[in-house]
């Protein structure tokens, strides 16, 4: 229940919240994830950096083609954005899902990236969104691709002086949805599944699924060569290989990413 | 302050809201981690990481170069004089290893405390415990108690030659004919995992040891106060009547704070040390492995049934896993399954084994039910598979083996003396408002929706009302079962009620003040309760087993009766009339017909206490003490209905419907007796579809926190229909029975038996719990496979 | 490393040192002493500790102390206003929403979160907001009952 001895810091702008990452502090978005973790001992970072109070970091807004969600930005604002539940439908829904409404009210977008749990839904949903982040550290700013973001448990592709500031919501996936699986209604999905429908096809992502959020590529390449959806459901645990473990045994997983293709799929289609 | 707001007068029975509540709701509560002492410093415990490992050696000096830790505590500098004692011996014999208050020279579960941190503060208690270097070896570890029996298993304790505590035996004399004879044997194997209570308060306690003195106080979070303080006198070696207890406000206990704990001893024994009070609050991962769980036992059964589903015989053979140690009843709570095996039903002839095992795990003691639930889930699961193996509906080979109403009392084959009971009554209502005649329509409407539904019925009774002392020591529980109870009317006619009972969210403040203002005329506002603090309170047994009203309850029944009848000798003498002269009009002593000449009882109070002239051979104050020893159980009794739905898809369950009908004899307060229903049926719910505390096979337990271990949440639970039927107990003069865990026996058996039905169309014939969605997916493609 | 914070609770400025890894639920309990707001876990999952954060609820135990600093909280005695108990107090009374008190403070604090925002949450809407508390006495059954009851009598206010 305690943490361990830490040095806070809060900064006030991005400038200052990226020196203080750069000098080795931990960044605490929400702190939904890292906070219980201190608590529990099995994170101890010696100085942590509070994002809290970086204007530019929140908000949503439209950018051409794209939304734009400042890293910082809570599940409540993205489930409750007009833009986003009309342009990346996916996305609103997924963060409307996540723990409770007070996890809701604290957990951040880019904190849920950032985290990279195996089990968040954040990150499958604006995978099958085909979303991106922008991140910026000292080497300047750049934009990655949500599916190249997350490489392993709990382990993103971010150097080590580098923040998530944006998360960029393709405003093409409206018609998009997102089905997840858990025990509890407070509980970590077992399985969830996004799928959005766009000029290009058929995208479907999926989390629990391995240690990083993963597209269903059988699935898709099913739909987007025409095939049936009974096909497409056969073919969506291609590739997969979740581990077994309190919740389930890999087949029974494997069977839930169908079952959940086929609900996001047939929701989005009646979008 | 606002007097209670009520919807009716405040007499027994009445529908009046709970006085306790003003405090909880405005944040004034005090519970035991809200207590601040002066000088007070905090503890740390250091738990084992091994399910069983040799300690070679604990190193402390990091941790006592650290500024503000006062003492680093081990088996070796810890002031006590015994480990911790078991009280219960059922049949005698039982292997009782010693409980060191800090493992001696080896750890036996994942969770045992090893080194105790002293600082000033739980943020240096919880670094200091953390720079603290134990060497262990591990040794192999057995988690299963099946796997613990077989030979060459690891023990678990080296003195012993193998892992068995104790095997209890019952068996009929007419038993091996009735099950030969027998045209029918039905057999079924059943799982009854291991639980946690899991109170949203974890434990906590403040030991505050006075060196000049010798006296100690404890506070601590417990249901039974006097309990600890007869325990921590002989563990720390001191006098009884130099310990006080005190209880504050406690969050919750199902049989998690019914126990005395190391930490409660090694508080009082530190604050010795250090001369300055220690507090100690568990964390919830450390509640996980530090305080008991419950369940955690396999069954057998054979049934020897005729062709109508009469069960002529029925064999129960069960292995108990008692965890690593034997903790305050941890022996006895297999006891109470051994007794509650037949459950409702007239089975003349049983035979039952229990054999109690050690493993490298948690102890178990008593868990919400303790015992009953084990029982009860079984026989019922049973007579669904009677039903199912003879083609006879659910509710009917319940009819025709339910003990008859013109049986009572009823001798069980177990010895138990049932007091009374309407079993075909709650049945048939039940099936009534749960539309049981109709269910086939409504499981045909689901099927077109995907869903497999299903209708289930548990027909439970349980014994409560413990107990007769008698009875007790004769089944080696080395504690009474009576009851205390203190009234005192002061000079102002207002009262003051004192309960050995110790209630944490049962409300007996207000229960209590009910009874006061029925039985004595003193209005409900103005009885104060006292409980849980052994410095102004006779010994109490305290609160478990669905006791408290049917023991504490009479208890304070009596003392009422005590001094209404000491008010009639003084208002004849005040009357100057014969006391055979007067009638009780609920409030006042009167001449018979004479309404002006009465004395209330106000006024008796202040006569009693003036003393200006009281009669030949009575003593001042209206004042009395009652230690209620019952003369026998209770036995409540209902019947639950449940029906759920299973996605076909994904193996979810869903309890769509749940109908209760609980008979707990007369009933006290309304709204109280329905919250007892309400989160007990929960907790079972929580077992049949969520809960289960799980260790891997090397000892390390997997569901440390409340997120791998699935208590429900208010988006987890289906409403509920209750109603009740009243057959009065007549173990007692106020025919009241007990409700604090009826839900919990019940409902798990009404909510799985509802799941096999529904899966029964695919051939299913049992499942285990927790009944999680994988679970069921996994018998949904055996079946269809 | 220890740091000055001001925290406004209840609606009174509160300035105090406290270390930087202090939890603001041990900073309300143990430096302010205001011990309704509890602790009943270690992973955020039973919000016995929520509290409103300008307005919001939150789960002090997810926050640093130091994180309040500058902002303004609310528990569970900032609710009773001149001896007169909030409706939600009422609410949780009267329809026995309550057993050993001890997820109470947070319950409340939750479901005042919800009605404040959604004075016409349905019992079904508010079971799902209160998920993040949980309780091991109730049963939650009350629950719906007694929060719709609090939102008519704070509509009426």
């Amino acid at each position: 229940m305690i943490p361990s001895t830490l040095e806070y810091t809060k900064a006030t702008s991005l400038d200052e919240a990226l020196a203080a990452v750069k000098a080795g502090a931990r960044p605490l978005a929400g702190g939904m994830s890292l906070m219980p973790m201190m608590r529990l001992r099995l994170a101890a970072p010696g100085a942590v950096v509070d994002l809290g109070g970086v204007p530019e970091l929140v908000g949503i807004c439209e950018d051409g083609d794209e939304i734009a969600v400042g890293a910082m930005t809570t599940h409540r604002s993205v489930a409750n954005d007009p833009l986003i539940r009309e342009h990346c439908h996916v996305v609103a829904q997924a963060a409307a899902g996540v723990g409770s409404m007070t996890i809701r009210n604290r957990g951040t977008i880019g904190g849920s990236l950032a985290h990279a749990d195996p089990h968040g839904d954040l990150p499958a949903a604006i995978l099958a969104a085909g979303g991106a982040v922008i991140v910026r550290g000292s080497g300047g700013e750049r934009r990655i691709d949500v599916g190249d973001l997350i490489t392993s448990y709990l382990t993103t592709s971010l150097a080590e002086d580098e923040l998530i500031t944006q998360v960029r919501l393709p405003k093409g996936a409206g018609q998009s949805a997102y089905a997840k699986f858990h025990r509890r209604a407070i509980d970590w999905s077992i399985i969830g599944v996004g799928v959005s429908i766009g000029a290009d096809g058929v995208r479907a992502a999926a989390t629990g699924v391995g240690d990083h959020p993963t597209r269903l590529t059988g699935f898709e390449s099913v739909l987007n060569a025409g095939g049936s959806l009974e096909d497409a459901i056969a073919k969506a645990g291609e590739g997969l290989s979740p581990l077994g473990d309190l919740d389930g045994s890999t087949e029974y997983k494997l069977h839930l990413v169908g079952v959940l293709a086929a609900q996001a799929h047939a929701e989005a289609s009646s979008r | 302050m606002a007097t209670t707001e009520r919807l009716t007068s405040g007499g027994v029975g009445d529908a009046v809201l709970r006085k306790e509540d003003r405090k909880f709701v405005t944040g004034e509560g005090r519970y035991v981690d809200d207590l601040k002492l002066p000088g007070m410093l905090h503890a740390a415990f250091v738990r084992s990481s091994f399910g069983h490992a040799k300690i070679n050696s604990i190193d402390a000096s990091a941790a006592l170069a650290m500024p503000g830790v006062h003492a680093v505590l081990t088996n070796a500098t810890l002031p006590v004089e015994t480990g911790v004692l078991s009280a219960s011996n059922p049949g005698g014999d039982v292997r009782h290893p010693e409980q060191a208050i800090l493992a001696k020279e080896f750890a036996r579960y994942v969770g045992e405390p090893v080194a105790m941190v002293i600082a000033d503060n739980r943020y240096l208690a919880r670094d200091a415990a953390d720079a603290v270097q134990v060497d262990y070896d591990p040794v192999p570890v057995v988690v299963d108690a099946e796997k613990a029996l077989e030979p060459g298993a690891p023990l678990v304790h080296a003195e012993y030659d193998s892992n068995l505590v104790k095997t209890l035996a019952h068996v009929t004399d007419g038993f091996a004919d009735a099950l030969a004879k027998a045209p029918k044997k039905i057999s079924l194997r059943v799982v009854n995992q291991r639980v946690t209570p899991m109170p949203m308060e974890t434990r906590g306690c403040i030991g505050d040891w006075s060196n000049s003195t010798g006296e100690v106080t404890l506070y601590t979070s417990t249901q039974v106060a006097h309990f600890v303080r007869t325990f921590v006198s002989i563990v720390c070696g001191t006098s009884e009547a130099k310990v006080r207890v005190v209880t504050p406000d406690v969050g919750g206990g199902f049989g998690a704070k019914l126990n005395t704990y190391r930490e409660e001893f090694a508080v009082c024994a530190a604050s010795k040390v250090v001369g300055r009070p220690v507090k100690w609050i568990e964390d919830r991962t450390e509640n996980a492995v530090a305080t008991i769980h419950g369940r955690d036992q396999v069954q057998y059964y054979e049934a020897g049934v005729d062709e109508n589903g009469k069960i002529l015989a029925l064999k129960f053979d069960a292995v108990q896993n008692n965890g690593a140690y034997n903790q305050l009843l941890t022996p006895s709570i297999s006891h109470l399954t051994l007794f509650m095996v037949p459950g409702c039903y007239d089975i003349q002839d049983v035979s039952i084994t229990i054999r109690q095992v050690f493993t490298n795990t948690t102890p178990t003691d008593a868990s919400r039910g303790a015992g009953r639930p084990e029982a009860t889930h079984g026989i019922e699961r049973l007579m669904d598979a009677i039903a199912d193996d003879l083609g006879i509906d659910a509710a009917e080979v319940r009819r025709r083996n339910f003990i008859k109403a013109d049986q009572f009392p009823y001798t069980s084959a177990t010895g138990l003396a049932y007091d009374s009971g309407e079993y075909h009554e709650t049945l048939e209502v039940a099936l009534e408002l749960s539309e049981y005649a109709g269910f086939e329509a409504r499981r045909a409407e689901a099927a077109k929706r995907g869903k497999y539904r299903g209708i289930g019925l548990s027909t439970y009774v349980e014994v409560c009302g413990l107990a007769p002392s008698a009875v007790t020591a004769a089944l080696g529980i080395g504690a009474p079962g009576w009851e205390h109870s203190t009234v005192r009317l002061h000079p102002t006619g207002k009262a003051t009620v004192i309960t050995g009972t110790s209630p944490h969210g049962q409300g007996h403040a207000t229960s209590w003040s009910q009874i006061t203002q029925t039985e004595l005329g003193i209005p409900f506002d103005d009885v104060e309760v006292i409980h849980g603090d052994t410095a102004f309170q006779p010994y109490g047994l305290g609160t478990y087993g669905s006791r408290s009203l049917a023991v504490g309850g009479i208890a304070l029944y009596r003392s009422l009766g005590k001094v209404r009848e000491k008010a009639r000798e003084l208002a004849a003498h005040l009357l100057e009339c014969s006391i055979d002269d007067l009638e009780w009009t609920g409030t006042s002593w009167q001449v018979k017909g004479s309404p002006d000449r009465a004395k209330t009882i106000q006024e008796l109070a202040y006569a009693g206490w003036a003393s200006a002239s009281l009669p030949e051979g009575i003593e001042p104050v209206l004042e009395a003490t009652t230690f209620h020893d019952p003369p026998n159980f209770t036995f409540p009794f209902g019947t639950h209905v449940c029906e759920v739905e299973i996605d076909q898809a994904t193996g979810h369950v869903e309890v769509v419907n749940y109908t209760a009908v609980d008979d707990c004899g007369n009933v006290i307060t309304p709204m109280i007796v329905d919250g007892q229903v309400h989160g007990g049926i929960i907790q079972g719910l929580g077992q049949a579809l969520f809960e289960e505390t799980v260790y891997s096979e090397d000892g390390h337990m997997l569901t440390p926190t409340l997120v791998e271990y699935l208590v429900p949440s208010a988006a987890d639970v289906p409403p509920m229909t209750l109603h009740r039927t009243t057959t009065p107990s007549t173990s007692n003069p106020m025919g009241v029975k007990g409700i604090g865990e009826a839900g919990t026996i019940a409902a798990s058996s009404a909510i799985v038996n509802a799941a096999v039905d529904a899966l029964s169309v695919i051939g299913v014939r049992h499942l285990e719990m927790p009944m999680q969605p994988s679970r069921i997916w996994n018998v949904m493609q055996e079946a269809t496979s | 490393m220890g740091q000055t914070i001001t925290v406004t609770v209840n609606g009174t400025a509160h300035t105090a040192e406290v270390e930087q890894r202090t939890l603001l639920v041990h900073f309300l309990r143990e430096a302010l002493n205001l011990t309704g707001t509890h602790i009943g876990c270690d992973t955020s999952t039973c919000g016995c500790c929520t509290v409103h954060l300008d307005g919001e609820t939150v789960l002090s135990c997810s926050l640093l102390a130091v994180q309040a600093d500058g902002h303004a909280v609310r528990t569970v005695e900032g609710l009773e206003q001149n001896g007169e108990l909030h409706p939600i107090q009422k609410a949780f009374h009267e329809n026995h929403g309550l057993q050993c008190g001890f997820c109470t403070p947070g319950m409340m604090m939750s479901a005042l979160g919800v009605i404040e925002q959604h004075p016409d949450a349905s019992d079904d809407e508010i079971r799902e907001a209160l998920e993040g508390n949980l309780c091991r006495g109730t049963g939650y059954q009350n629950l719906g009952a007694g929060v719709r009851s609090a939102a008519v009598e704070m509509a009426r206010n």
